[in-house]
């Protein structure tokens, strides 16, 4: 039975991983940047909802509520000013900037709420749900951030393949230029990308702090370049794939921590990704794109 | 003479190596002048050697992203290993090697060939992949490299080296002791690192880089950064070239590992993570990608700038990323790329008068 609850663990992180993935990949396929502040932004998210619960004693769906609407502005507000005056600049330049934004917030954090870490309270109330007679325990954050991870992933496939907006972001990130022919306001677009994405960040981080309840300024850094793998793993780009390299790195990362060796786990997980790589060079789900001489 | 001398420092390459020893043989000087009026205080002493590894750090990688053209996001990693590499060796060394300068030299060379080692390791699968899938890859091995000097245990004793990992599974005999013990690192090594053995490691590696540079070897791992096709198709081997720049990379930041190690009495495997790659590799873009002498500078700078801005406290981590943005915006901007179109302009046109002025006489 410590197979299944070990596996429902997994699921569970992955499922964070995933959010998180799904919203770099987002990001990483329309702007063709590798967002290295997205893990912050989930860092602030975070804070934003410990803030509202815990200081101003709003109830759980407003933190919430608050912490979407900040990241929401602080990825729109990231993209205008940062990224948006690159575009045209070398992608490395790109970077380094975004490595810049993550400095930024990471210490602009440690500023505002200082380097001790702080208890975050769980959204998610209630006692675990016993299964097979107390042999499964099945945590509610679990289960939400489950369902939120399946309710996201179904939206944002519907959105893309469905709507205006999703096909205008499509355009825009096979190719700008046509798209702008064609009437799409490439610039509306890429905000709006850089909006769901740190919407998202924001989702993940509240969830992430409620099944680990730490947080502190630095607590976005590896989450993100985590769920970075999971969205490179699944083949960057592809929204079915982010979720499903999301789940499998989070078993694997469990899976490691439980059964080999909780120092190793990252190593694993890493050596993992570096063999999917090798053997299939675009992830599980990613496009193969031909290259033109 | 004279004229030859002039001829040289005008050519590029001429120009590059001049700069790059001038800027680091005045710092030497400038710096040995200054601890001798008593102008530098403690602080400033103690960046000294870290200054160094990271200007080597710096110059090694901007051989894989400058040069060769692959970003690399675990460059962290090659240090570590040449760091612990290096702790090992001067422990080992200790006795056969009594003279302090030779033993670092022979434990650099150790933690440099280690980490040559690991180059080829990493290199060989990494090279294959292309663009950010190659950067991920670079970055998750610079993690497993972390993770598993993380958990590795030696200790010596009268026996010989032993070594384990994830648990320490060995005893040591009586007046052994361990040199590396997991995550806990190394402790109480003797502290070898000095500033002019470091200035001595920064002139070999730029002579070293600058002649691989100018070598055939070098046109050609430029030919595969501009264009890999174009170059496969006159007959250069791709992947031994990625392969050969990779591994020399590789190999210097080892021997940087190895001196910024012994300049502390206590490493950890956690000190050489993804922020230390991110940090040189932010000194290389900022100095410019393939730009030996604004490497040096760059690293040098940045390295001071976080302990220049500690007068404004808690801020200083701040406004060294605002810094950092605004530089890369500025470097990109409109404005700068009118400034450089006025500056070639006037030069144009002083070359127009100075031609003028020829044909006048």
């Amino acid at each position: 039975m410590s197979f299944l609850n070990h596996l429902i663990s997994g699921i569970s992180l992955g499922s964070i991983y995933a959010i998180i993935a799904l919203g770099y990949t987002m990001v990483y396929g329309i702007a063709k940047m590798l967002n290295f502040a997205h893990g912050d932004v989930i860092m602030v998210g975070g804070y934003m909802c410990f803030c509202a619960t815990i200081y101003l004693g709003w109830p759980a769906w407003a933190g919430i509520a608050l912490a979407i609407a900040v990241c929401t502005v602080l990825g729109m507000a990231i993209e205008r000013l940062a990224y948006k005056p690159l575009r045209m600049a070398p992608s490395l330049a790109v970077l380094i900037t975004a490595i810049g934004v993550s400095y930024l917030l990471q210490n602009a954090a440690l500023l505002i709420w200082g380097s001790s870490p702080k208890m975050f309270t769980s959204v998610v109330g209630g006692q675990p749900i016993a299964l097979f007679g107390g042999q499964i325990m099945l945590a509610p954050v679990t289960l939400v951030t489950v369902l939120s991870c399946l309710v996201i992933m179904a939206a944002l496939v519907l959105f893309t393949g469905h709507t205006k907006m999703g096909t205008a972001m499509r355009a825009v990130s096979e190719d700008k230029g046509a798209a702008q022919l064609m009437g799409i306001n490439v610039n509306t677009t890429i905000s709006m990308t850089f909006a769901i994405g740190s919407g998202l960040a924001a989702v993940a981080g509240v969830l992430l702090c409620s099944a680990y309840p730490t947080l502190m300024p630095t607590t976005g850094a590896m989450p993100g370049i985590k769920a970075f793998t999971a969205a490179v793993f699944g083949g960057i780009g592809s929204i079915p794939g982010a979720f499903v390299g999301g789940i499998l790195l989070g078993v694997i990362e469990i899976f490691a921590k439980a059964y080999i060796s909780t120092q190793l786990s990252d190593a694993i997980v890493f050596a993992v990704l570096i063999v999917v790589l090798l053997v299939k060079p675009d992830g599980l789900l990613g496009k193969r794109v031909s290259e033109k001489v | 003479m004279l004229q030859k001398f002039k001829k040289y420092a005008v050519s590029r390459r001429g120009r590059d190596s001049l700069l790059c020893f001038g800027i680091v043989l005045i710092a030497y000087i400038a710096v040995q002048a200054a601890i001798a009026g008593g102008a530098l205080s403690s602080q400033m002493k103690g960046l000294l050697v870290p200054i160094c590894a990271y200007v080597v750090m710096a110059i090694s990688l901007n051989l894989t992203v400058g040069i060769l053209g692959e970003l690399s996001l675990g460059h962290a990693g090659f240090m570590s290993v040449g760091a612990f590499a290096g702790i090992v060796a001067t422990t080992a060394l200790a006795e056969t090697i009594p003279s302090a300068p030779l033993r670092l030299a022979a434990a650099m060379l150790v933690g440099g060939l280690c980490a040559a080692v690991a180059g080829v390791l990493v290199g060989v699968p990494v090279l294959r992949l292309k663009g950010d899938y190659l950067a991920i890859v670079t970055l998750a091995f610079g993690e497993i490299i972390k993770n598993i000097v993380n958990v590795i245990y030696i200790g010596m004793d009268g026996r010989g080296l032993h070594f384990s990992l994830v648990t320490q599974n060995f005893t040591l005999e009586e007046g052994g002791k361990m040199i590396i013990s997991g995550p806990i690192g190394v402790s109480g090594v003797k502290t070898l690192s000095t500033f002019t053995s470091g200035v001595v490691l920064i002139l070999i590696t730029v002579f070293f880089v600058l002649n691989l540079i100018n070598s055939r070897a070098g046109r050609a791992i430029m030919s595969v950064r501009d264009n890999k096709i174009a170059a496969d198709s006159i007959g250069i081997s791709v992947t031994r070239y990625k392969l050969l720049a990779f591994v020399i990379s590789a190999a210097f930041a080892g021997m940087a590992g190895t001196l910024y190690a012994m300049n502390f009495s206590t490493v950890t495997a956690a000190k050489f993570d993804f922020n230390t790659s991110i940090l040189i590799l932010v000194f290389v873009v900022l100095g410019g990608l393939g730009n030996i002498w604004g490497s040096i500078i760059a690293a040098a700078l940045l390295t001071l700038l976080p302990e220049l801005l500690r007068e404004v406290g808690d801020y200083r981590m701040l406004i060294y990323a605002i810094l950092l943005i605004g530089m890369m915006l500025f470097n990109n901007s409109k404005l700068k790329r009118r400034l450089m179109e006025q500056r070639s302009l006037k030069q144009m046109e002083k070359l127009e008068q100075a031609a003028d002025g020829k044909e006048g006489a």
